[in-house]
C-alpha cells in the first residue's frame, strides 16, 4: 500500500525528500546528521549526532519554518540482538522521537544512537512538556538515564524492581524466573514504596504567606477508587476542595504488551492487541495491521478494507457509550450508564454475530479479516442504524441538555489549543480546542477517503465541548456504517498475498506449495522482511500507533505501543489545577481513557 | 387510661408502619430505579422480589461489628442512632388522619424543623469521628449544605403556617379542606421540596455521599447496622419529607370517596416516587453551586413569598 496522503483539504501533502534537506542545510555539513534512514512507511527518518540532539530538537520544534510543535511519541528500543545493521550507525540503544507537524501534515522520526557505558541523554522536558512521562517510561524500560529530568524514576514498574524490562536481557516469562516470592519484609517494602511523599514530588505540605498559614490536604484517590474508572492513583493537594497540585500514579495496569509483542509471530499478536483498549475491538487491530502490512507490503482487497472501516465504526460507537454513560455517572446521573450500556449490548451482539468476540473480536489479519461477513449481517447492522438515531436524540436530552450537567462542565478543565499540541493530546482532547484533525480525514487509511462524514470540531477545550465532540462523532460513525451497509463491495475478504495470514484455504489441497505456504504461515509465523513501519490511525480515543521493527524474523523485534490514554493522563493535572475536588471527576470523564490504554 | 392506651397503640402502629415502610421503601426505590433504567431490580425474593429488603437486612445484622481503629469510638458508635432517632421523633407530630397522631403539638412545625435541625449533626460528627479525609470532606459539604437549607426550609413554611393561622399540624391540613396550599404557596412549597431534598442528601443535592469523588462521604467508613442504620435514616426521611409535603401543601388526608388513611397513602407514594424520579433523571450539583442558588436563588424567593403571603392575610384581615 502507497500513504494516501489527501491533497484536498488545504492541509499540505508530507515533503520527505524537502523536510530532510532542510534540516541537512542547517546540520548536514557539521556531521550532526549521522543518517537518514530509508523506512516502509516513508515517514522521514534520521540518525543524530546525540551531543547535538538537543539542538537538532530545538530547531525542529521551534526554528524550522513550518515546524514540528507536537512530540507524538518517545521510546527507546534495545539494538543488541539487531542482526540486520543496514549500514545504520546503530549503538546498543537507540532512543527515538516521533515528532508531527500539523502545518506540513508529516511525521518526523529522529533517533539517536547511545554506546553501553554511556546510557544518557539531555531531557527534552523544557521543550515538550510530555517529555516527562515518556523519559520516565524509557528509564523504567530500558535504565536509560536523561539529564536534567526533574523526576526521573520509574513510572510502570514500582519504585523496587531489579532489571529494565524491555532490554532484550530481561526475561519476557514467568518461567524464566523462579517461583515467585514475596517474604514479609518484601511486602512491607512494597508497600512502603506506595507511600506518598509530598516532597518527592516537590510539594510543599504546608502554605505560608502574610495573609494565611495552613497544611494541604493530601488525598489519594485510587488504585481501587469509585471515580477512576480502573487502577489509576491520582495523589490531590487540596486546599479545602480547591486542587492545587495532582500526581497521578500509573503502572497497575501494565503488561508490557510491548514485551510480549516480542515473543509472539506478528500474527500471533493480534488478539493481544484487543487488549491494548479493551473498549474498543477491532480499532486496536487497525493500525497493528496497517504497520505489519505495510512491512509484508500487503495489498488488503476492498471488501476487506470496507468491513474492517465498518466494525472500527461499531467499536468507536460501543467505546463512545461506555464513555458517555460513565461520564454522565462522574458528573452524578445514575441512568444515562445504563442505557448506554444497553445500546453498547446491541452493538456487541453485532459484532458477536460478525466477529465471534465481543469485546476482544480478534478480527483483523495480516491482508484482510478473519472471515467472509455473515449472512443476514445487513439486517442486523439496518436494524441498529434505524434504531438508534432517536435514542441519541433522547441521550443528548437527557444529559447533554441538562442546565446542571452544563453548569457543572461548561468551562471547567480548559485545555488551550496551544497546551494541548505541546502536551500531545489527540483525538476528541485537540478536536475540543478548535482544530479540527481527524486522521480518517487528513492521512486517510483503509479507505476512509471514499466515505462521506464530517469531522466535529468544538472550540472551547472546556468538559463540555470535549463531551460535545465525542457526542457528535457517534452520529458520524453511524453515517460511515450506513454508508459501508449501502455500497459494500464484493470479492474476496483477505489479500491473495503468500504473507497474508492465515491464507485462503481454497487451493490448500489442491497444489503442494500453497499447502506448505499454509503450512508455514499458520505453524510458524509468516516471516517479515527487515524494516521498519508506523500507521498512526484515529481510534476512538486520539491516535494510536504501533512502530513495529521487524528484523527479517517471524517475531517483532521492536513493537512500540503509542497509545492516546497515555498522553491525556499526563495532562490531567494540567486541567484540573485551580479547580475543585467534584471537578476533578468532570475532568477525568471528559478525558475518556482505559487504563489498559494507559498502561499497556 | 383509654387516652394511654390509645397513644400507645398509635406509637406502635406509627413505629412499625415508619420501619416496615423504610425497609420496604429501598425494594421500591430499586425497582422503580430499574424500570426507568431498562432493567429489572431486585425480583427474586418474594412476590416481585418485595422481600429482599428482609434478606439484606439479614446479612447487615449478621456482618461483623467492625469500628476502625483511628475513629472516635463512641461518638461513631451513637452518629447512626441519631439518625434514625431524630427521623423517627419527627413521625410522633405526622397527622396521618384525623386524631390518628401521636402528639398532636400546638408547635408541631416547630418541632419538625428542630429534629431535623438535629439529624444534621449526625453527618457533620459521624464525618467528623470517623476520621477519614474523605467522610471528613463530606460532612464539611454538609455542614455547609444543611446550614443553608435549614434556614430557607423554615422560611419557605411559614407562609403555609400563616395561611392556617397555626404550628398545629392538625389545624394546617384542615385549613386546606377547600384548597390546598400548593396553588397560593407554590413557591413555598418548591423551596420547601428543594430544602427537604437537601436535608435528604438526595439527588441532585447528594454531595455529601458524592460517590464518584467521595466513595461514601461521611458514612465511608461505617459498615454492617451501623451502616444499615444510615441507610434507613436515608429512607425514613424520604417518607418524612413527602408526609411533611403532603400536610403542608397537599391537604394531608382530604380527599374525596376514599378513607383519608388511603388518601394520605397515595399522595405520600405519588411524592415518594417523584424523588426517586429526579434521582433516576438528574446528575449533581457541585456543592458551591448548590450553596450559591440556595442563598442567592431559593432564599430571596421564599423571603418574597413570606413577605407577600403576610401582606395579603394582613390587608384581607383588613
Amino acid at each position: 500500500m502507497t500513504p494516501r496522503l489527501s491533497a484536498t483539504r488545504d492541509i499540505p501533502i508530507g515533503e520527505q525528500t524537502g523536510l530532510v534537506a532542510e534540516i541537512a542545510a542547517r546540520f548536514g555539513s557539521d556531521g550532526y546528521l549521522t543518517a537518514v534512514q530509508p523506512t516502509k512507511d516513508e515517514i522521514p527518518t534520521i540518525w543524530v549526532e546525540k551531543h547535538r540532539l538537543h539542538e537538532i530538537l530545538r530547531y525542529v520544534k521551534s526554528e524550522l519554518p513550518r515546524p514540528f510543535p507536537m512530540l507524538f511519541d518517545l521510546s527507546a528500543t534495545d539494538e543488541r540482538l539487531r542482526r540486520h545493521h543496514d549500514g545504520l550507525p546503530i549503538g546498543t540503544f537507540t532512543v527515538f522521537y516521533h515528532l508531527f507537524s500539523f502545518d506540513r501534515n508529516q511525521s518526523l522520526r529522529i533517533k539517536v544512537a547511545l554506546d553501553d557505558e554511556a546510557l544518557s541523554l539531555p531531557s527534552s522536558i523544557n521543550l515538550w512538556p510530555n517529555a516527562d512521562w515518556y523519559e520516565r517510561e524509557i528509564f523504567d524500560m530500558f535504565g536509560i538515564r536523561f539529564d536534567g529530568h526533574p523526576f526521573l524514576r520509574r513510572l510502570l514498574m514500582p519504585s523496587w524492581w531489579e532489571g529494565y524490562p524491555l532490554r532484550k536481557d530481561h526475561p519476557s516469562r514467568a518461567t524464566e524466573v523462579g517461583q515467585f516470592q514475596m517474604p514479609p519484609e518484601k511486602l512491607v517494602m512494597a508497600q512502603d514504596a506506595l507511600q506518598f511523599k509530598p516532597e518527592e514530588w516537590g510539594l510543599a505540605r504546608t502554605h505560608h504567606d502574610q495573609d494565611s498559614d495552613f497544611d494541604y490536604m493530601f488525598i489519594n484517590l485510587g488504585p481501587a477508587h469509585t471515580g477512576t474508572h480502573g487502577v489509576l492513583r491520582l495523589v490531590a493537594q487540596l486546599a479545602g476542595e480547591e486542587i492545587i497540585n495532582i500526581v497521578p500514579d500509573i503502572g497497575f495496569h501494565h503488561r508490557s504488551q510491548e514485551k510480549i509483542a516480542e515473543r509472539q509471530t506478528w500474527h500471533s499478536f493480534i488478539p493481544y492487541t484487543d487488549r491494548v483498549d479493551y473498549l474498543q475491538g477491532v480499532l486496536n487491530e487497525m493500525p497493528y495491521c496497517l504497520s505489519v502490512e505495510r512491512l509484508a507490503g500487503v495489498t488488503v482487497p476492498p471488501r476487506a478494507q470496507v468491513i474492517r472501516v465498518m466494525m472500527s465504526e461499531f467499536y468507536r460507537i460501543a467505546s463512545h457509550l461506555v464513555w458517555y454513560g460513565t461520564f454522565a455517572g462522574d458528573i452524578g446521573a445514575l441512568s444515562p450508564v445504563f442505557y448506554m450500556f444497553n445500546d453498547r449490548e446491541r452493538i456487541l451482539s453485532i459484532t458477536e454475530a460478525i466477529c465471534g468476540g465481543r469485546m476482544h473480536p480478534n478480527w483483523l489479519r495480516i491482508g484482510g479479516v478473519a472471515r467472509d461477513l455473515p449472512i443476514g449481517w445487513d439486517k442486523l447492522v439496518r436494524q441498529f442504524i434505524d434504531w438508534f438515531p432517536s435514542r441519541l436524540d433522547d441521550y443528548e436530552r437527557l444529559v447533554m441538555d441538562n442546565p446542571i450537567l452544563k453548569q457543572r462542565t461548561v468551562g471547567i478543565g480548559v485545555l488551550s489549543l496551544d497546551d494541548a499540541i505541546a502536551w500531545g493530546a489527540t483525538g476528541p482532547m485537540l478536536r475540543a480546542c478548535g482544530l479540527p484533525w481527524d486522521l480518517r480525514k487528513v492521512r486517510p487509511y483503509s479507505g476512509y477517503e471514499q466515505f462521506d462524514f464530517e469531522v466535529p470540531v468544538a472550540s472551547h477545550g472546556d468538559c463540555y465541548d470535549r463531551a460535545l465532540v465525542h457526542v457528535l462523532e457517534l452520529r458520524q460513525s453511524l453515517r460511515i456504517i450506513r454508508q459501508c451497509l449501502d455500497s459494500m463491495p464484493s470479492g474476496p475478504y483477505t489479500s491473495l498475498d503468500a504473507l497474508a495470514t492465515p491464507p485462503l484455504k481454497t487451493h490448500t489441497m489442491q497444489d503442494i506449495e500453497t499447502l506448505i505456504n499454509h503450512f508455514v504461515g499458520v505453524s510458524w509465523g509468516p516471516v517479515l522482511p527487515p524494516g521498519e513501519a508506523e500507521v498512526p490511525t484515529e481510534s476512538s480515543k486520539g491516535q494510536t500507533s504501533y512502530y513495529l521493527t521487524s528484523d527479517g524474523s517471524q517475531l517483532s523485534y521492536r513493537t512500540r505501543i503509542r497509545t492516546p490514554s497515555f498522553a491525556h493522563i499526563q495532562m490531567v493535572p494540567l486541567m484540573a489545577r485551580g479547580e475543585l475536588l467534584s471537578d476533578l471527576l468532570a475532568v477525568l470523564g471528559s478525558v475518556d481513557y482505559v487504563l489498559s490504554d494507559v498502561d499497556r | 387510661m383509654i387516652d394511654w392506651s390509645h397513644t400507645a397503640l398509635t406509637i406502635a402502629v406509627i413505629l412499625g408502619s415508619c420501619l416496615t415502610l423504610a425497609g420496604m421503601l429501598i425494594w421500591v426505590e430499586r425497582r422503580l430505579l430499574g424500570v426507568w433504567q431498562e432493567r429489572y431490580g431486585p425480583n427474586r425474593l418474594g412476590p416481585g422480589g418485595c422481600l429482599q429488603s428482609l434478606a439484606d437486612m439479614i446479612k447487615i445484622f449478621t456482618k461483623e461489628d467492625w469500628i476502625p481503629p483511628f475513629a472516635d469510638k463512641a461518638v461513631f458508635v451513637i452518629t447512626p442512632a441519631i439518625v434514625v432517632i431524630t427521623a423517627l421523633m419527627s413521625f410522633a407530630v405526622i397527622p396521618i388522619a384525623p386524631n390518628f397522631v401521636v402528639a398532636d403539638l400546638n408547635v408541631g412545625v416547630l418541632f419538625f424543623l428542630a429534629m431535623s435541625s438535629l439529624a444534621a449533626y449526625s453527618v457533620i460528627i459521624g464525618g467528623w469521628a470517623s476520621n477519614n479525609k474523605f467522610a471528613f470532606l463530606g460532612s464539611l459539604r454538609a455542614i455547609a449544605q444543611l446550614l443553608s437549607y435549614e434556614v430557607f426550609m423554615g422560611i419557605s413554611l411559614m407562609g403555609a403556617v400563616i395561611l392556617a393561622g397555626s404550628f398545629n399540624l392538625s389545624d394546617i391540613v384542615n385549613a386546606q379542606q377547600h384548597q390546598w396550599f400548593v396553588i397560593p404557596q407554590f413557591l413555598g412549597f418548591l423551596g420547601f421540596f428543594m430544602a427537604g431534598l437537601a436535608e435528604a442528601h438526595r439527588t441532585p443535592f447528594d454531595m455529601p455521599e458524592a460517590e464518584a469523588e467521595l466513595v461514601a462521604g461521611y458514612h465511608s467508613e461505617y459498615s454492617g447496622m451501623k451502616f444499615g442504620m444510615f441507610f434507613v435514616g436515608e429512607y425514613l426521611s424520604i417518607l418524612l419529607l413527602s408526609a411533611m409535603t403532603v400536610i403542608l401543601f397537599f391537604g394531608g388526608w382530604h380527599g374525596p370517596w376514599l378513607p383519608p388513611v388511603v388518601w394520605f397513602g397515595l399522595k405520600m407514594f405519588g411524592f415518594i416516587a417523584l424523588i426517586i424520579l429526579i434521582r433516576a433523571a438528574w446528575p449533581r450539583f457541585r456543592f458551591d453551586q448548590l450553596l450559591s442558588f440556595g442563598w442567592k436563588v431559593v432564599m430571596p424567593l421564599a423571603l418574597i413569598n413570606l413577605l407577600v403571603t403576610g401582606g395579603v392575610v394582613l390587608w384581607r384581615a383588613g
